[in-house]
């Protein structure tokens, strides 16, 4: 298919991932107590450390009031409305193979475009596939094993590497950091470990795909990866969900430690169903991620397609703890119709020489509102750290809004920091010269976009640039005219 | 192929165009030479469609269709090409890329099948030597940091490719040095046949000396004055705007 004729079919189609499996689940009824975690870490037959971490967690939890000193406008939220877990009952007792999952399922991750099958597998791609609270499948799993990499559900590596998950659970977001990390440390139910041993570049790329499909219920997953000294992996997650009237929360937490010299690319394509055009229903993903370069030399990049949820709160962020290391943040983040976004990130600067780089691009369209908002700080102890930030919105329509709200705390006078901001509009002259051409409005808008873009695209691993552009296109509908 | 009669265009209530008409065959190479503020521009906008200007009156046909009710695009898709004076600039987006989504894009609404890169890579490669560009010319991104003579170059490329039935050049010669302007015209004159027509849009006589029309028209006041052949732009030459009169 050529790409005119993919973007038109994108541009004539709704969101294309909001039908809902029906599938046979063990569901809880909705509502939050103490008894409700103790179920959930029952259902995953816990060890005892895990099972009284989630009870601190909860507890702390309860001491909490809800933040509220973002622009976002957000509907009240009742935690005992909520849903804390579902699982389809053929995932119940950990599937050996892909014959005993519910072939409804596996059709799911089909027409998402995300074949669980080894025949029909992704290329190079190693999915874990999370399906409401619990793995689905995870693919390559041999192949990863020859290499020492482990991938695997969340809750697997709960029973088979507690001593990782004690080690490092909670090491670099605590329960306390925050009222959401709180609440998905309490009742957290599934997402991915990766472990990388010493010196080991994983081979292939890891992937996690997660769907949220039950009513009313919250997806609270939890993401720890840990790259040993010398190690390389590639993450990238993706994320749907049906379409529903009521809002929905999904409030992740991903925790990312790279030791010496490693490096962790860590990709997200966000595409949680954003509510309709009236701005009713959608996910409200508000969500917890922070890596630590612990070791000399270590590396992590966080990169961000955020096209999906009706209001998406978080800010990816890395603590430059060793000498010398990275930290990268490279962030699309697209608001149309109702859409909220107020996304950014925080380079905390410790070790001496480190540097960050943060690249933010924010399209707002329709009522759509982007903010960025960035911390930089410099400890006193941060010799020589470098900072680079450039932010840019582009505005379409005369409705949307984009604000930017940097802040620089800098305790050491050796620090460099950056700051390039700007903002722009799509231009009549700019539309006109591409119809001019030959393409539709919606082609024009794009294409626009999609230079606006291509730094942060360059930064996703080849197979999701173009599916990230895609998504853009869709997201970008009715956003002319 | 274009019958124009009567064209009347006001922009902000201010009449641009007043009664304008002329037709076009095909095969033929129409120069629209004028003063500054004489409607050049406008006219060749108005023809493609661009917004902000109303027709008062009159009508334009362009291949048995009504121009002026096709939005940009269905023109372009049509047949018709316009070299812009001033093409935008369009950050981050590859040239190589743009060029093929304008293709296919074409191609699309006529229902082609699209051309894959490889061959839109090969296409444009051989038409860079005859501009005398290189290849890295197309993985720049559109017309950012382009020299005036790179755009007018590049608009010239996509004339190419694209393969319009009529083309308007709206003052491609104006910031030309004579070795781009000989590129242009060479251009052109190769691209003269028998079922493709040219509308020149120029200030000078210059470009006309390398690409011989088969009329010359005189715009002024939004109308045109004189029409004429070729010897028509050798007198506003030799004697400037100020002495063409209307009858």
């Amino acid at each position: 298919m050529s790409e005119s004729v993919v973007i038109q079919a994108a541009l004539t189609q709704e969101y294309p991932h909001g039908f809902e499996t029906k599938v046979a689940s063990h569901t809880f009824a909705p509502g939050l107590s103490e008894e409700v975690v103790r179920a959930i870490s029952a259902k995953k037959q816990e060890p005892e450390f895990l099972l009284n971490w989630r009870l601190k967690a909860y507890r702390h939890w309860l001491t909490l009031p809800e933040p509220n000193w973002s622009a976002l406008d957000i509907a009240p939220i009742d935690y005992n409305q909520i849903i804390y877990y579902s699982a389809p009952e053929s995932l119940e007792n950990r599937p050996k193979s892909l014959d005993e999952v519910d072939p409804e399922l596996l059709k799911t991750y089909e027409k998402l475009g995300i074949p669980l099958h080894e025949r029909a597998k992704l290329a190079g791609v190693a999915v874990d596939a999370v399906f409401d609270s619990v793995s689905v499948a995870t693919t390559f799993k041999d192949k990863l094993a020859d290499a020492g990499v482990i991938f695997c559900p969340f809750s697997e590596a709960v029973q088979r590497y507690p001593e990782l998950i004690e080690q490092y659970l909670g090491s670099v977001v605590p329960f306390s950091d925050n009222f959401f990390a709180a609440l998905n440390s309490a009742v957290f139910s599934d997402g991915s470990f990766v472990y990388i041993p010493e010196g080991v570049r994983c081979p292939m790329e890891l992937s996690t795909y997660f769907r949220i499909n039950t009513p009313q219920i919250g997806q609270f997953e939890r993401t720890l990866i840990i790259a040993e000294a010398g190690s390389y992996v590639s993450y990238l997650e993706g994320c749907t969900a049906p379409m529903r009237t009521d809002h929905q929360l999904h409030a992740a937490v991903v925790e990312l430690v790279a030791l010496e010299k490693a490096q962790i690319k860590y990709a997200t394509v966000q595409n949680w169903y954003p509510g309709n055009k009236q701005g009713q229903g959608g996910i409200y993903n508000f969500v917890t991620k922070r890596g630590i370069c612990k070791g000399h030399g270590s590396r992590i990049s966080w990169t961000q397609i955020e096209t999906g949820s009706a209001i998406t709160w978080k800010y990816p962020s890395v603590i430059l703890k060793g000498n010398d290391t990275h930290g990268e943040f490279y962030s699309v983040a697209l608001t149309n119709n109702y859409q909220q976004a107020d996304t950014g990130t925080k380079m905390i600067h410790i070790g001496k020489n480190t540097k960050s780089t943060v690249i933010s691009k924010g399209i707002s369209a329709g009522h759509g509102i982007n903010t960025f908002r960035g911390m930089v700080r410099g400890a006193p102890s941060a010799d020589g750290a470098v900072n680079f930030t450039q932010c840019d919105s582009l505005l379409l329509g005369p409705q949307c809004a984009a604000h930017t709200y940097p802040n620089i705390e800098i305790g050491n006078q050796s620090v460099h920091v950056a700051h390039e901001a700007s903002t722009s509009r799509v231009s009549e002259a700019q539309l006109f010269y591409c119809q001019q051409r030959g393409m539709s409005e919606e082609e024009a808008v794009s294409l626009i976009v999609s230079g606006f873009c291509k730094t942060v695209f360059q930064k996703l691993p080849l197979e999701f640039a173009v599916e990230a552009q895609k998504l853009l296109e869709v997201s970008l509908e009715g956003a002319v005219g | 192929m274009l019958q124009i009669e009567n064209l009347q265009v006001s922009a902000d209530s201010k009449m641009i165009l007043q009664g304008l008409s002329m037709q076009v065959n095909p095969g033929e190479v129409h120069a629209i030479m004028g003063p500054n503020g004489s409607g050049k521009t406008t006219f060749s906008q108005v023809l493609a469609g661009q917004y902000g200007y109303t027709i008062e009156q009159g009508s334009a046909q362009f291949l048995g269709q009504d121009l002026l009710t096709m939005p940009p695009e269905e023109r372009a898709r049509a047949g018709l090409f316009l070299a812009f004076q001033y093409p935008v600039v369009i950050p981050g987006l590859n040239n190589l890329y743009f060029l093929r989504q304008a293709i296919n894009s074409i191609r699309a609404s006529q229902q082609l099948p699209p051309m894959d890169a490889g061959e839109c890579l090969q296409t444009a490669k051989q038409y860079l030597g005859e501009l005398g560009l290189d290849e890295s010319f197309l993985s720049r991104n559109l017309h950012e940091g382009f020299s005036g003579g790179e755009k007018k170059r590049n608009e010239m490329l996509q004339m190419m490719m694209l393969s319009p039935k009529l083309a308007i050049l709206d003052e491609t010669d104006s910031g030309l040095d004579v070795d781009a302007l000989k590129t242009v015209a060479k251009v052109v004159n190769d691209m003269r046949t028998s079922d493709r027509a040219f509308i020149v849009i120029t200030h000078y006589q210059r470009l006309l000396d390398y690409i011989k029309p088969d009329y010359v028209h005189i715009l002024s006041g939004g109308q045109i004055v004189q029409s004429g052949g070729p010897e028509l732009a050798q007198t506003v030459e030799k004697q400037g705007y100020v002495n063409i009169r209307s009858e």
